[in-house]
């Protein structure tokens, strides 16, 4: 997956999980539970939503690297 | 008009989901109401035919009022399952609907006797009201001062319900060829639409006339929308498309208001309503608060071993534990669950717990998930995103506004430790839980580092106790412990 494809699933699958979020006021170090106000079953759903697209299982142990906006590209550019 | 929370006064129905002749069954939602705070669907507590629609939609009515009229079923339960409902509780769902059949039977005694506050059953005997035949619009469909005073004056109450009936028939007289309820009848075949549904289709720009639907008895769930919507995408199609916020042939303007009534407007009456709750709950309650630090380490091992082998959707989060030993703390100390009636404590045998969930465009909201101490893990994870998610989308249930025994907020899953939440009335206990922080801990004479969660209890003083309290606290710490038995 390229760079600007993992933006672009990202974003689809945050307007899904907050549909009033607005992403371009997150930075890309800013957290982004923090920055769009998302609880943990928000963040849930996120990875879920991430897990439906790529087909990734995402295990828990990795919930740390896409804490931010970098984090969630830098890991589907690599994994998928 | 059912009583959807302490602050509702009145309620817009916005639409009917059934039409006279239809059969429902308990549990059905049988129409869509505005309150200033929520777009609920209604469910109905009784089992019949549909006779008369007696609230026309975009009509605002008090609570209290009769919806509609609700016939003999043409298939009776059979008593023994009456007999055995296991919850007392959930019978006595407030009375949306009055059976208006002379010839129902008497319905199933709805409060045991005791349950009834005494001030409740000392106006009853005063006025001559018969407890049993009266709808109980407070909390958990307990009957109130208010309801016994509706029951002793029928004529009055039945009065408007008879004169709107007349002017109809006088209308259909002056108006021969037109049925009488034509203004509430939008044309064609009509086939109910869930209220997220429509909302979506709002949103997407989907005609619902054109929406082919696959739900129950051919209504259009948010499933097909999404499906027309995409078919209408890759089509490239315009005629399954109107512009957005129209909703052509199916719409009584008064039925299509509240989507187009202004976000700011909506905001405002939000707000106002929730202001109103918690001054009166400031007002009338005697706060005390506890707050106690609980070890979560166990708590978050035992999750983090259970989420191995689950994948990501059935994954389960902090907030699950919490209000699973929330609701079995209660069986030790019962005076936090329950609700605060004309001047008595009536405690709850069913643990419903309101979780506040907060709004994105402003605002709070705590529904209730039933029976929550008897579901397990994963079934509650399954309820609490489902709620978390239709309380977002305005498609909440009458029952879960309605009957919340005691309210957990777990606003410090947002970042605060401790929270010290208003109690809604009127319930008599919130729980609040903050956020899981590595703290320094000592035990057994060395300092260690663990994850710890700050617990609060605002409860009613005139409920219980600040020993009891602690109590209860204590017990919801222990139960945390051993997250295997919950």
């Amino acid at each position: 997956m390229t760079n600007d494809e993992a933006r672009q699933l990202i974003r689809t699958v945050l307007r899904q999980v907050a549909p009033e979020a607005d992403l371009d006021d997150v930075g890309g170090g800013e957290t982004l539970q923090e920055a769009l106000d998302l609880d943990s079953i928000d963040f849930l759903n996120f990875v879920a939503g991430l897990h439906q697209q790529t087909g990734l299982a995402i295990p828990e142990r990795d919930y740390p690297e896409l804490s931010t906006l970098e984090g969630c590209v830098a890991y589907l550019t690599s994994a998928a | 008009m059912p009583s959807l929370g302490a602050d509702m006064d009145a309620g817009t129905v916005v639409r009917w989901l059934v039409k006279p002749g239809d059969d429902v069954r308990r549990g059905d939602v049988v129409a869509v109401i505005d309150t200033e705070k929520a777009t609920i669907e209604a469910e109905i507590f009784e089992s019949g035919v549909v006779e008369e629609l007696v609230v026309h939609e975009g009509e605002r009515v008090p609570v209290g009022t009769v919806l509609a009229r609700l016939g003999t079923p043409s298939v009776a339960p059979p008593p023994s399952k009456r007999r055995a409902r296991p919850e007392p509780a959930l019978v006595t769902a407030p009375a949306a609907v009055a059976t208006g059949a002379p010839a129902a039977p008497a319905p199933p005694p709805r409060l045991a006797p005791a349950a009834h506050s005494p001030v409740v059953r000392h106006l009853a005997e005063q006025l001559g009201v018969d407890l049993a035949r009266c709808h109980g619009t407070g909390p958990g469909g307990a009957i109130t001062r208010a309801d016994v005073e509706r029951a002793a004056r029928p004529r009055a109450g039945e009065a408007p319900a008879r004169r709107r009936a007349a002017r109809r028939a006088g209308a259909a007289a002056v108006t021969p060829g037109r049925p009488a309820q034509a203004p509430s009848q939008p044309p064609g075949p009509r086939r109910p639409v869930s209220p997220y549904a429509r909302r979506l289709a709002a949103e997407l720009g989907v005609d619902l006339g054109a929406v082919r639907g696959t739900g129950p008895e051919g209504s259009i769930v948010a499933h097909d929308v999404q499906l027309a919507a995409a078919e209408a995408a890759a089509a490239g199609r315009e005629d399954l498309t109107a512009p957005p916020g129209e909703t052509p042939a199916r719409a009584p303007a008064a039925a299509a208001a509240r989507p187009e009534q202004p976000d700011a407007e909506r905001q405002a009456a939000l707000r106002r309503a929730i202001g109103a709750l918690m001054a009166r709950s400031k007002r009338e309650i005697p706060h005390y608060y506890l707050s106690t630090t609980i070890d979560v380490g166990a708590a978050l091992g035992w999750l983090e071993q259970a989420n191995l082998d689950r994948a990501v959707p059935e994954r389960l989060v902090l907030p699950v534990l919490l209000l699973k030993a929330t609701a079995r703390a209660v069986a030790k100390v019962p005076e936090m669950n329950g609700f605060f009636v004309d001047g008595a404590f009536v405690p709850s045998e069913a643990v419903h717990v309101g979780v506040a969930v907060s709004l994105r465009t402003g605002g709070v909201i705590a529904p209730a998930i039933h029976d929550v101490a008897r579901l397990s893990a994963d079934e509650l994870m399954g309820k609490l995103r489902d709620l978390v998610g239709r309380a977002r989308a305005g498609a909440l249930r009458s029952s879960e506004m309605s009957d919340p025994t005691i309210t957990v907020t777990n606003l410090g899953d947002l970042g605060v430790e401790a929270v010290f939440g208003v109690i809604y009335p009127p319930q008599v206990a919130l729980v609040g839980f903050g956020r899981a922080t590595e703290r320094p801990v000592a035990r057994d004479g060395l300092l260690g580092v663990r994850p710890c969660v700050t617990a609060t209890l605002s409860a009613d003083h005139r409920a219980s106790d600040g020993h009891r309290g602690g109590r209860f606290l204590a017990e919801i710490d222990r139960l945390l412990q051993e997250p295997e038995t919950l």
